[in-house]
């Protein structure tokens, strides 16, 4: 019986890649930073540049707009590390603002009566799609292609061509309030945001339920063999989803005080570009919540921007559609320069190393 | 060696077993159904089938989706998704009357030809990010979706083009009939009979189906699987592409929200009709029966007196419906197999 002598590696030729640099590469050499970075980038330039982009008006008009976005994004993120996606966010806020609007106007229920109704609704619109992607196994994508049309079907079902605009004053004018009295940027709706953006954050970042979101989306079988309920997780992600999209639709019918059944139209492309945009891998599996943040409000700023220079809503689009795609290749070529890099600085295999 | 057979042959004639497998496909299955809306729809109206221009809009409305959706199957089959296609049939039906309106004397061939052309181009750059960058098609399509739509809203600014710009003789193609059955619609029959001949007995069609059934194994095995992708998504951008210049002649004005919304119900006509939206399966003779009967029945709800604003609902629920139905067949076809592997080990010990 032979043994075969192993060699014992050097102690100085161990290395540990991943863990080698300095906190503040790890930290800043993130996708998430350069995002951050861009939106600085952006904010400074168009303050100089950008006509009355420093006034008052600007920041308030900016959070108002994007305020359903900011708000539907948080779920979306989860949604698509797990390497899902939900189609049928719009459709969702569509379908709650016909809601609240039969309710509150056939029916007779007072605001904060319909607005609860219409996230239970909203939460369990998620619930059917989250049931049919994580317990039937059906791809996320044709499902939601299908709810997208159903929930937006019902909601034009609800409504018709009809438009319910009489809503109470107090209920709209808080919709559109800024927090710290008149002349200042921020409008009411960010006191639910940031509450929400905590939780979001706590759940994704801080919590076992968040380092699952993680695994599934890296590996789902794995996931289920160290002990994520799979299935579970991804339920309860789509119900979110549903019920903070009833609640931007919520925001949205009051913002502009009109339920029509067709609320919210394309925003859930919108909604997928931001998050793209702010980091997010499509494969699954890497995103963080600050990154998507600063995506969606890179977006809201060049729109104001390009708005407050004079470009047409389809220049803006055309903007928005090139970063979308620059985003998406970047990671691409950061892998090739990446490897292409390594490839370079890696040492000349060592002589009588490999018999 | 044995020399009993593992399997043994089917005891069925050929001809029945032809006929069997026919009658149980998916295509004849949703063709049934939709025999069965315009017979229900007949029933309720008879002037839905049997007027002068109800047996015409039977045919003549799908075109412009069947069109679409033979070229989305292309790309679905490769286990992508084009959701540009809207875009770009917007963006060509305004080139087109572009065109027309520019060269008052060219011929109507050579404008389907630049259309088809222009298509081409608009899928090559889809195909090119994809294939070369890695990207799933999903996030590549939703930014061209916008940057198209864009580049056509811009460059269109607040003129349309109208049925003046475009002469007759383009304009009459929109209800000109042969033997009953409109020009447009055998456009699109042509259409389908070419892609659905290349895609089922070409070594490229073939190809396209490998890839999307296991794009490792493809690579693997040797297929070129760059180039299929691209030629996958630069036949859509170019069937998209015609069907723009089709919606031209259809409808006669373009204005700037042409063809909005048509990427998801061509993707949903290819899935009704038996497309795996993961790739490797469906044929484009189910898209375009899924294409007819999505679109027939958007027309037949007001006739039997649904309101078609719940005409959206009924094209989701349809949606989920063929989905959810796929996935129990195929699961129940992969336990009679693991049941009969059983089996067939059991008796062979």
């Amino acid at each position: 019986m032979s043994t075969a002598t192993l060699d014992r590696p050097d102690r100085a030729a161990r290395t540990y890649p991943a863990y080698s640099k300095p906190l503040w590469r790890r930290a800043l050499l993130t996708r998430e930073f350069a995002v951050i970075a861009t939106v600085v980038a952006v904010i400074f330039y168009s303050n100089a540049n950008v006509p009355n982009f420093d006034g008052p008006l600007t920041m308030y008009y900016l959070f108002l707009d994007i305020a359903p976005i900011l708000l539907i994004a948080l779920p979306m993120t989860m949604i698509i590390i797990t390497g899902e996606i939900d189609l049928s966010v719009a459709s969702v806020m569509g379908l709650s603002s016909a809601l609240i609007g039969v309710l509150h106007a056939d029916a007779g229920l007072s605001i904060p009566v319909a607005a609860a109704v219409a996230i239970a609704v909203g939460a369990l619109c998620g619930a059917f799609n989250g049931f049919l992607v994580a317990y039937v196994g059906l791809p996320s994508l044709a499902v939601t292609i299908g709810t997208l049309a159903l929930y937006r079907g019902i909601a034009v079902g609800l409504l018709g061509t009809k438009a319910i605009t009489d809503f109470p004053d107090t209920w709209t004018d808080l919709a559109k309030d800024r927090i710290f009295g008149d002349g200042t940027s921020y409008p009411m709706i960010l006191i639910p945001f940031v509450v929400l953006l905590a939780i979001f954050v706590w759940l994704l970042h801080f919590s076992s339920f968040g380092r699952g979101v993680y695994e599934i989306g890296l590996n789902d079988e794995a996931a289920h063999f160290s002990g994520v309920d799979v299935e579970r997780t991804k339920l309860l992600l789509f119900v979110l989803a549903g019920a903070v999209s009833a609640f931007a639709g919520l925001y949205f019918t009051l913002r502009f005080g009109s339920a029509r059944g067709d609320n919210a139209n394309g925003l859930e492309l919108q909604v997928i570009a931001a998050v793209l945009l702010g980091g997010v891998s499509i494969f699954g599996g890497r995103g963080a919540l600050h990154g998507v943040i600063a995506g969606v409000v890179l977006i809201g700023v060049i729109s104001s921007a390009m708005r407050l220079e004079g470009q047409t809503v389809n220049v803006i689009n055309i903007v928005i559609g090139a970063l979308l795609v620059f985003s998406v290749i970047a990671t691409t070529l950061l892998g090739w320069a990446q490897s292409f890099l390594a490839r370079r600085r890696a040492p000349a295999p060592r002589p009588g190393a490999t018999p | 060696m044995s020399d009993t057979l593992l399997v043994e042959p089917s005891a069925v004639s050929p001809t029945k077993r032809v006929l069997g497998e026919l009658l149980r496909s998916r295509e004849i299955a949703v063709g049934g159904v939709f025999v069965l809306v315009v017979a229900l729809t007949t029933l309720k109206s008879p002037s839905f089938l049997f007027s002068s221009d109800g047996w015409r809009d039977l045919l003549l409305t799908p075109s412009l989706l069947l069109i679409l959706a033979v070229g989305q199957t292309a790309v679905i089959i490769t286990r992508n998704v084009d959701l540009s296609v809207g875009s770009t049939l917007g963006l060509t039906a305004y080139f087109t009357g572009k065109v027309f309106s520019d060269n008052p004397g060219i011929p109507v061939v050579a404008v389907f030809a630049l259309g088809l052309l222009f298509g081409a181009v608009l899928g090559l750059v889809n195909g090119l990010l994809v294939s070369i960058f890695k990207v799933p098609a999903l996030v590549i399509t939703l930014g061209t979706l916008y940057i198209y739509r864009g580049i056509f809203l811009t460059w269109a600014g607040s003129d349309r083009i109208n049925a003046g710009d475009m002469p007759q003789d383009f304009l009459a193609l929109g209800t000109k009939t042969i033997l009953t059955i409109p020009v447009l619609t055998i456009i699109g029959l042509v259409v389908l009979a070419a892609v659905g001949y290349y895609l089922y007995t070409a070594r490229g069609g073939r190809e396209l189906y490998a890839i999307g059934s296991d794009p490792d194994a493809a690579v693997l095995y040797g297929l070129q699987v760059n180039r299929r992708i691209i030629g996958a998504f630069v036949l859509c951008g170019a069937l998209a592409g015609l069907a723009g210049v089709v919606y031209a002649a259809r409808y006669g004005t373009v204005s700037s929200n042409a063809g909005l919304g048509m990427e998801l119900q061509a993707v949903g006509a290819a899935v009704i009709g038996g497309v795996a939206i993961f790739g490797g399966s469906g044929t484009v003779w189910g898209a375009a029966i899924g294409a007819f009967l999505l679109v027939t029945i958007n027309r037949a709800l007001p006739v039997v007196g649904i309101s078609d604003f719940w005409q959206r609902a009924v094209v989701g629920a349809l949606i989920i419906a063929a989905v959810v139905l796929d996935r129990f067949f195929s699961t129940r076809q992969e336990r009679r197999l693991v049941a009969a592997r059983e089996e067939m080990r059991k008796a062979a010990r």
